[in-house]
């Protein structure tokens, strides 16, 4: 493990163990299920019994606490596998920041939230819809308080593990007035009404669930408030300003994976005579896809290192999102190149590596917007 | 217990569906080379219920003597029972080599008597022989990429176990006398902890008998999937042959364990073995490598099994076997 | 119920390299693992004790790197681990070495049921077993594919060479295990992690009163091994490269007829 000096014991233990049972378990079926774009349940219970779904939970709940950049090294051990596969199963531990960060959010549903995911329920938050993406606001779905209840309705698009989810975290819209300032946070569970639309056919990360959710009259006790009310927006953004550069670790798995069979298939293809990583035109190529990997790699885990240190991120935040990104877009679509013709046949794995990198500058706000975020930020600093 | 007085050499007949398994027959062959070396007599020993008819068979097959227990207790196989009347035996008249089938009852014998008599036991010996100068058995079987013979120097019987087909069934002659000994030894029910309550057939259809098979096409690792065999079997269909597979094929679960040859799966010895993608690893060749005739097809040219193949086809066993099956299919239809 | 479950730390078999030079195993990179059947016997023990309660320890016997084997055992779920370690246990015959392990178990605890791989892949003697039972005084079955508890006794399924037996066992009893119809289950990441932290009883020759030195590792063996060689090569005869397939299978065929074959 050359690219990463500076695990300790534990954390090279630890993630031994993941690879070995991702081995076993996900990696025999990661390709037939790309095919299907379906998410292996199956996998996910032998994961579960394996405990894979308490890493990140806290340890006062059941879980083993691992610290954030413990989080990225598993992280990326999953996606070196299947990215598509690591985002819906990690996803939900990585949600519970949303319960576990907020000193608003009462410790009764902190609790019930922790209880249900470390019994291996799965977990999605439902956020974005139709005309409203990167422009969060934008969002129309409404939750209307009568008496001890909230009503939701709308529809919510493009939801991770929408289909599979036994509880979501839903933004609602709950005072049309006041703009971001009207926006709440819901914990709402399946049972209660949520009904899933078409499953989208993704381009990449097929392994992972995507769907419409459509609340219709769905009711909801107060207590299932997260926080405050009208207080959502806040909490989204600041929940994402911590994820964002978190979840940037599966890219750097994906680009490590490119990389690796890149590097391997170089070595052993032979043309003039020599191997290909022999010939400058492809080595250096090679060195560039290290490079843009092993600073991708950095750069997620400072960000992770500062996280767990309660720093605050400043650009950081949107800075690693974007460079880490696109460097896995780079790093799979030369892998592909390296490998010819070859590259570009579904026989090999690396095209399907370039096609799961490309969410990664699209969702969590895309890159774009990232960019104007970065430099408002500087524009802004003293 | 001791070496001192100790005499003669015994074969466990080992008895299946009233009739006598191959493999104690064999070792009644390799039993009689060896008593001849020592130059002692050679017994068989038969425990079991309504067998005396087999008796004559042991005689047959080249025993001086045959040994008979008879009991109701004896109809089935249980530890206890064998064992307990196994010892008896040994510890009345303290013979100085004792063999055993290794089959899967003989297996569960074995260790349980040598154990009870503190003695020396060697399992799955591919060869057995004695030394002329100080008059031990020597037990040579594999162990791991390497052979090792072993020697049980001071404890007394000399014990082993001997899988089915390493050694030569003799050919049976009816007119040789020999002793018969009835033994009388009970063993209480009470004693008996173990009780068959079920005997279900193998569910596959098809049985296999790989052991006895004149024709084996095995496939190893390099078969890629379990679907893939299907080419092995319908060549193997042609030529009037059964389907083998090397451990690592059965350990991927790409093949029944009953189909497994090698050290830790049948001892087989063909007319023809055919491998296909199979390397040869030492404790596969440990089982099939007396074969007659030994074709491999591997798409290594280094890998092992070449070494022992009488012909050898370095290329892609998925071209090589449906061409091959397509041949065969060709001559047999003249 | 209490169960023991006996193990074994082996070589990966997948990692043994040959050194034809020195006709000699090369070990040193080889990654240690529990044997295989030993992993099936735990397996079944822990699925014993989920439907009837009880309590399920681990056994293994060598060297205090065995310590491994012993937490993937934990991280399974066994209750408990128990490593017996000491020079004084090496080098021995199942006989020898069944002794050592009756010592071990004697001083572990009471059993109802004892459960072994079927046969280490190492030695691949499946001797040891039989003999502990022995020394136990206990009833046996060996190769079992299945268990069930009926009040005294269990029900076990034996793989026989030609057919499967159900048979009834008395308890206390030693049972070895063949592979099952199901994979033993994964690690659990947690308990992988507490194992780390857990203290380990380790037993030596001289913590197990009574024990008779002299009948432990290669003084106590009844088998010495003599001699240690390279198979004997059965010549490589013909070989074809480089050549079609539709060469070569004409090739095999023409040969296979010369020589009267088929």
């Amino acid at each position: 493990m050359a690219n990463y000096l500076l695990i300790n014991d534990e954390q090279a233990d630890l993630l031994n163990s993941i690879k070995e049972i991702l081995h076993k378990e996900l990696a025999p079926y990661v390709k037939e299920y790309d095919q299907k774009g379906e998410f292996p349940m199956h996998v996910l219970k032998k994961l579960n019994e394996a405990g894979f779904h308490s890493l990140n939970l806290p340890t006062r709940y059941g879980g083993l606490g691992i610290d954030k950049v413990t989080e990225c090294l598993v992280m990326e051990e999953f996606a070196k596998v299947d990215a598509g596969f690591a985002f819906s199963y990690l996803t939900s531990g990585i949600l519970f920041g949303f319960y576990e960060y907020n000193p608003d959010v009462s410790e009764e549903l902190r609790a019930y939230a922790a209880d249900r995911l470390i019994n291996g329920d799965i977990t999605a938050f439902a956020l974005t819809e139709s005309d409203a993406g990167s422009d969060a606001a934008a969002i129309k779905t409404t939750a209307k308080k009568v008496g001890d209840e909230y009503i939701l309705n709308g529809t919510k698009c493009f939801i991770t593990n929408g289909g599979i989810a036994d509880f979501y975290t839903v933004a609602a819209v709950t005072d049309k007035t006041k703009g971001t300032n009207g926006i709440s946070l819901f914990l709402v569970e399946k049972d209660r009404g949520v009904q899933c639309g078409k499953e989208e056919e993704k381009m990449g990360l097929r392994l992972s669930n995507t769907v419409e959710l459509i609340f219709d009259d769905v009711k909801i006790p107060a207590a299932n408030l997260l926080g405050r009310e009208n207080y959502g927006f806040k909490y989204v953004m600041h929940e994402m300003n911590l994820a964002r550069p978190v979840n940037m670790a599966f890219a750097v798995g994906i680009a490590q994976a490119a990389l690796d069979y890149a590097v391997k298939y170089a070595k052993e293809r032979v043309t003039f005579d020599k191997p290909i990583i022999q010939h400058q035109g492809v080595g250096f190529m090679l060195a560039d896809m290290e490079m843009l990997t092993q600073a991708a790699r950095s750069m997620v885990l400072y960000a992770a290192m500062a996280i767990d240190k309660g720093l605050p991120l400043g650009t950081l935040s949107s800075t690693t999102k974007t460079f880490a990104s696109e460097a896995c877009m780079k790093v799979t679509t030369d892998a592909v190149q390296v490998l010819g013709g070859y590259g570009y046949m579904k026989d090999y794995p690396v095209e399907k590596l370039m096609r799961d990198a490309k969410i990664f500058s699209i969702f969590e706000g895309t890159n774009q917007i990232q960019r104007m975020v970065t430099s408002n930020i500087l524009a802004r600093s003293k | 217990m001791g070496r001192e007085n100790s005499k003669n050499v015994w074969v466990f007949i080992e008895v299946y569906d009233n009739k006598i398994r191959n493999v104690s027959l064999e070792l009644l062959g390799q039993g009689r080379v060896i008593a001849d070396q020592l130059g002692e007599k050679l017994v068989g020993v038969v425990i079991g219920d309504n067998i005396a008819g087999l008796a004559n068979e042991v005689i047959a097959y080249g025993a001086e003597t045959a040994i008979v227990v008879s009991g109701n207790e004896y109809k089935d196989y249980s530890t206890d029972g064998f064992a307990n009347a196994l010892t008896a035996l040994v510890k009345k008249y303290a013979p100085s080599v004792l063999l055993i089938g290794a089959t899967r009852n003989g297996k569960d014998l074995a260790p349980r008597v040598a154990g009870r008599l503190e003695t020396g036991l060697i399992a799955d010996c591919t060869d057995i022989e004695v030394n002329s100068e100080d008059r031990l058995v020597e037990w040579t079987k594999p162990a791991g990429n390497m052979m090792s013979t072993s020697i049980c120097p001071d404890s007394s019987p000399q014990m082993g176990t001997v899988r089915s087909n390493v050694f030569k069934k003799p050919a049976p002659d009816y007119n040789r006398a020999g002793e018969i000994v009835a033994e009388d030894i009970g063993t209480k029910a009470d004693d008996i902890r173990t009780k068959i309550v079920e005997i279900i057939k193998t569910v596959q259809g098809e049985t296999v008998n790989l052991e006895e098979a004149e024709i084996i096409v095995s496939g190893g690792r390099g078969m890629k999937g379990p679907e893939n065999f299907a080419i092995l079997k319908e060549l193997a269909d042609i030529l009037g042959g059964s389907v083998g597979a090397s451990r690592a094929a059965v350990d991927a679960d790409w093949m029944p364990y009953a189909h497994q040859v090698g050290q830790t799966g049948k001892t087989v010895k063909p007319k023809i073995y055919l491998a296909c993608g199979i390397s040869g690893a030492i404790q596969h060749l440990a089982g099939m490598s007396s074969s007659d005739l030994i074709i491999a097809i591997n798409k290594d040219p280094e890998a092992p099994i070449f070494n022992v193949a009488d012909f050898g086809i370095v290329g892609d066993l998925f071209e090589v076997v449906p061409l091959l099956t397509k041949e065969f299919r060709r001559i047999k239809n003249g | 119920m209490n169960i023991l479950v006996c193990v074994k730390q082996v070589p990966d078999p997948v990692e043994i390299k040959f050194n034809s030079e020195t006709a000699s195993l090369i070990r040193a990179c080889a990654a240690n693992i529990v044997n295989p059947f030993d992993k099936y016997a735990l397996e079944l023990a822990l699925q014993l004790k989920e439907k009837h309660g009880g309590e399920v320890t681990v056994l293994t016997m060598g060297p205090p790197q065995a310590v491994d084997a012993l937490k993937e055992c934990y991280a399974m779920g066994a209750d408990k681990i128990v490593l017996a370690s000491d020079s004084l246990f090496e080098g021995g015959d199942t006989l020898a070495t069944s002794y050592a392990l009756f010592c071990a178990i004697k001083k572990t605890g009471e059993f109802d049921l004892i459960l072994y791989g079927k046969q280490a892949i190492d030695g691949n003697t499946a001797q040891v077993g039989p003999q502990v039972a022995e020394r136990l005084g206990v009833a046996q079955a060996t190769c079992a594919t299945g268990i069930e508890l009926a009040d005294d006794k269990v029900l076990v399924a034996r793989e026989q060479d030609d057919c499967q037996e159900i048979i009834e066992v008395k308890m206390p009893a030693l049972v070895t295990v063949a592979k099952l119809a199901v994979e033993p289950r994964n690690p659990n990441i947690r308990r992988k992690i507490a194992a780390n932290k857990i203290e380990m009883p380790v037993i030596s020759a001289a913590d197990l009163e009574g024990i008779d030195a002299a009948r432990l590792g290669l003084t106590g063996s009844a088998v010495k091994v003599k001699k240690m060689f390279a198979p004997p090569v059965r010549g490589a005869g013909i070989k074809i490269e480089n050549e079609t397939a539709d060469n070569a299978v004409k090739a095999l065929v023409d040969y296979l007829s010369n020589a009267k074959a088929i």
